[in-house]
């Protein structure tokens, strides 16, 4: 187990090494140069070149890459051009909102998809089970911002049970918080819900078809006992792993669901920052957010050789 | 034929046609303005109604259907052209470095969340359908490489690729002439799924204001003219909305019905 941890831990290094070095690539050839945008077109020379040696940015690529890197690791994230407030700050704010949404739609998604793959499994084949597989199809054809405006359209319109969008901050209290992440979260939950179902389904189908558990129904459970006893715990392992890899998704999908509801989270400040040419503020939060993606996608490779000693063996 | 073949093909064949007519025949002008015409619900002079500029619905869909399916086209093509030689490649050489490095870089692209990169792609580059396709393309890249790897490596075990070594053949030529023909079926059921996700991409990208800029009409980007209407012109985020349902949803199907009927096997590769 350590072996292959380390051998995880090294690649997960190198995948970060790599990513930040393309994210830092695309920013670099970026056209404009933020001084020059920050003062505008009439900027004096001498002005000019304080602020662009105040932003650093008249040091060497490899000489900013580095002190970019290097305050990453620290938690210093850059300043923003615009905003001339640390990009960490802001980052820690917006993700009191992006943080709780991927996590509420998380939820929602995997109470949904349980049930719903599970009466599938047991009733294969049969009404339920066509009708649940149809659903996940249009599940998955829905784009989920498409489905966010309908949302919209009928519970805070129609019905006016929640409102249309904006966030109204967590020092209302919790419920009110929920309450406006409510309409977002299913919107986000949706498609993953679909996919989870089916895999729920599927990997359930597999494992009833073991001979533990045709055991399990000659030693005398029922149909349902052997399903909850035996089929569940096993049909887990590859559902917890799309279960992570979905919350490194549903972190990086809300930014367009946040783009509906007007929410303040990471995905409005990289659509504002881009607007802005805020690239510092670009550049991190999109470092962080792959980097959130990449070290799930490394714990639930751990998690997943933890459990199944066989995969420890492959890379 | 299974049901899902026929549905599936069905809806695909509609938009395909819908937007190869919209080249020479719409039912108005999709730049023809018409105020006094605008917000109108859908009715027999216009079948899905007007836009806020007057524009008729319908005739938007059909030209959007083109933009959709040229981003999503040409995102498959970068995606197979090169990630099937990589594939093919990498299951040649496999256990070597190549494949290591091959594979590796596969799992790199992968673990990037696609949507922030093609966000980020987008905006560095300037907005745009180009842009759009090659962010989407890049993702379809290792898809395709790992695709064609697995399949390709249990045919190097067999005895006819075998016979064709024995025969002198090098690998390139085997590749081509006998592992590439046997992965075909698989190929083409993997590139309807890539497809609808290729549509579902660019819409989110042109609804974000980053895919297709005016006056090119994209389903993305009437989303988005909807979004402050929806309270009283709620048609307007409907028809687009559905535009993009049934054409996802019969390409899924389109592929579910291929590869249970191009090849039975393969039911319970993907399920």
């Amino acid at each position: 187990m350590l072996r292959y941890t380390l051998k995880r831990l090294l690649s997960l290094v190198i995948s970060l090494a790599i990513a930040s070095l393309v994210i830092f690539t695309v920013i670099e050839i970026a056209p404009g140069d933020p001084a020059s945008f920050m003062l505008g077109m009439n900027a004096q020379p001498e002005t000019l070149a304080a602020l662009r040696s105040e932003l650093g940015l008249d040091q060497s690529k490899v000489e900013r890459y580095f002190a970019w890197v290097g305050g990453m690791l620290t938690g210093d994230f850059g300043t923003s051009y615009t905003y001339r407030t640390p990009v960490a700050d802001m980052v820690a704010q917006r993700m009191w909102v992006s943080l709780p949404l991927a996590l509420y739609a998380l939820t929602l998604s995997t109470l949904i998809a349980f049930p719903a793959g599970i009466y599938a499994a047991a009733r294969r084949g049969r009404a339920g089970d066509v009708g649940v597989m149809g659903a996940t199809q249009l599940g998955v054809a829905i784009p989920n911002f498409w489905f966010a405006m309908m949302l919209v359209l009928l519970f805070a319109i129609n019905l006016r049970w929640f409102s249309a969008g904006g966030f109204v901050g967590w020092d209302e209290g919790l419920l009110a918080g929920l309450h406006s992440l409510t309409l977002p979260a299913i919107a986000l939950a949706l498609p993953q819900a679909a996919i989870l179902a089916r895999v729920m389904r599927s990997s359930l189908l597999d494992i009833l078809g073991e001979d533990f558990m045709r055991t399990a129904r000659a030693k005398g459970l029922s149909a349902r006992q052997a399903l909850w006893r035996h089929g569940l715990r096993n049909a887990m392992i590859p559902v917890l792993t799309i279960i992570g890899l979905q919350f490194a998704f549903l972190l990086a999908g809300g930014i367009i669901i946040e783009q509906v509801f007007y929410l303040p989270g990471l995905g409005r400040l990289i659509f504002q920052s881009i607007s802005a040419r805020d690239l510092i503020v670009v550049e991190s939060v999109t470092m962080l957010l792959v980097f959130a993606v990449i070290f799930v996608n490394f714990c639930v490779d751990l998690a997943y050789a933890a459990v199944d000693p066989r995969l420890r063996g492959r890379t | 034929m299974t049901r899902s073949l026929i549905l599936g093909g069905l809806l695909s064949a509609i938009f395909t046609v819908a937007a190869l007519l919209s080249f020479i025949w719409t039912p108005y002008g999709y730049e023809a303005l018409n105020i006094p015409a605008r917000l109108q619900a859908p009715s027999m002079t216009h079948l899905l109604g007007t836009d806020h500029f007057g524009r008729d619905i319908l005739s938007l869909i059909m030209v959007g259907a083109r933009t959709s399916i040229v981003v999503a086209l040409v995102a498959v093509g970068i995606g197979m052209i090169l990630g099937i030689p990589l594939g093919l490649w990498a299951a040649a050489r496999r256990g070597t470095l190549v494949d290591e490095v091959i594979m590796r870089g596969n799992d790199l692209v992968f673990a990037f969340p696609s949507l922030v990169i093609a966000i980020l792609i987008t905006a560095v580059f300037g907005a745009g359908a180009v842009n759009a396709i090659i962010a989407i393309g890049i993702f379809n890249i290792p898809v395709f490489a790992r695709i064609t790897r697995g399949a390709a490596l249990s045919l190097w075990e067999r005895e006819f690729i075998l016979a064709a070594r024995v025969s002198g053949k090098s690998s390139l030529r085997i590749s081509v002439e006998h592992i590439l023909p046997n992965i075909t079926n698989l190929l083409i059921v993997q590139s309807t799924i890539q497809f609808s996700l290729g549509i579902l991409a660019e819409a989110a990208l042109s609804y974000v204001g980053l895919g297709a800029q005016p006056p090119t009409p994209s389903w993305g980007r009437m989303l988005a003219d909807a979004q402050t209407m929806v309270s009283i012109a709620p048609h307007m985020a409907l028809m687009p909305g559905f535009a993009i349902i049934l054409t996802v949803l019969g390409l899924n199907l389109l592929g579910d019905g291929l590869r249970d009927h191009l090849d039975p096997r393969l039911r319970v590769a993907r399920s």
